[in-house]
């Protein structure tokens, strides 16, 4: 599997036009028939320039997508946060083992005695069980499974 | 601007929610009509298709339709997990007044693994740089009080993988 940031790219260059869009689409497009119109007017940009700028920022990389955000429990699917304690000299081999996990969404490593952190999505809530297992069976380690009890809502999910 | 009602979407068989909702995975397509666009490829009218992504809002199964900003491309290179034991009396109440800080961007009650984890509220920072996410959880300490409150901080080393979620698999026809 591969590392996502293998080399690290100069940071993207906003405008303030950009800036706003990145801002205000974090908070959802209306639903209605031209919602790129609808945002472009609220944004004072016309829908030409909303939609060439929204292109540009997927192509720059700055966007990884665009779309919706599911709900995973509600949609019947199973969602978590788990870590490991992985010993140094096995991370290479652990991360290998975890990430060939098509249900794992994100993988990182942090500063911690639980060192590996990774979010897991499946199909249904069963699953979550399942993978773990099967996660520890791979790994030779214990999972510490974290799934949300609580969510406290913010307003902007990332304000640039 | 409009919203097609149940009734009609009830009334179209041929249509399949299942093959748009994969097709919205994929994001929404980047021109004047999307939700025509996405109509025309499963086979419904684009009103039916407004109906059902609306009803799907409604419903909480889509939280909201938007886009995933990517930040390391934005120069955003410090992501903190910033990680609280707080008494359960009080867990809630401190959750929804962090969550309200503009430098958090996620933040979720969890339960504690003892005696490896005792930590129960986890919070996201981001910023460009350490020193500024560190910055702006001294202000967060500070207006809440939490200086008693054990805490820590775990950045990100390194992202190994950055994937949305896919929650739905296309049926085969």
């Amino acid at each position: 599997m591969s590392v996502v940031h293998r080399h690290r790219p100069e940071p993207a260059e906003l405008d303030d036009a950009d800036r706003r869009i990145v801002n205000r689409l974090q908070d959802g497009l209306p639903l209605v028939e031209r919602p790129y119109a609808a945002v472009a007017a609220e944004l004072d940009l016309s829908e030409g320039e909303l939609l060439y700028r929204l292109e540009r920022l997927l192509e720059d990389g700055v966007l990884s997508r665009f779309g919706p955000m599911y709900h995973a429990e509600r949609l019947g699917g199973g969602l978590t946060l788990a870590a490991l304690e992985v010993p140094e000299a096995d991370y290479e081999r652990v991360t290998a083992a975890v990430n060939a996990f098509p249900e794992v969404a994100h993988n990182y490593r942090r500063e911690h005695r639980l060192n590996m952190w990774f979010v897991l999505a499946t199909e249904t809530p069963e699953r979550i069980g399942e993978t773990i297992e099967a996660i520890e069976a791979a790994t030779g380690l214990a999972v510490f499974n974290m799934p949300k009890q609580e969510e406290f809502h913010v307003r902007l999910h990332l304000p640039v | 601007m409009s919203r097609a009602s149940l009734d009609q979407v009830a009334h179209c068989p041929g249509a399949s929610p299942q093959r748009l909702r994969s097709l919205l995975e994929r994001g929404l397509p980047l021109t004047e009509r999307p939700w025509q666009a996405l109509a025309e490829q499963c086979g419904m009218s684009e009103g039916e298709v407004l109906g059902w992504v609306g009803r799907w809002q409604r419903e909480g199964l889509i939280k909201r339709l938007g886009l995933v900003v990517r930040h390391h491309a934005l120069g955003i290179r410090a992501n903190a997990m910033v990680v609280w034991d707080l008494p359960d009396a009080t867990v809630a109440e401190v959750g929804r007044r962090l969550a309200a800080e503009p430098a958090v961007t996620l933040c979720y009650r969890r339960p504690r693994r003892l005696p490896d984890w005792p930590y129960n509220l986890f919070c996201m920072i981001h910023g460009s740089r350490r020193e500024r996410v560190l910055k702006a959880l001294d202000g967060i300490v500070e207006r809440h009080g939490l200086h008693d409150t054990p805490h820590r901080v775990l950045f990100s080393l390194k992202a190994y993988k950055q994937c949305g979620g896919r929650y739905t698999r296309e049926k085969q026809s």
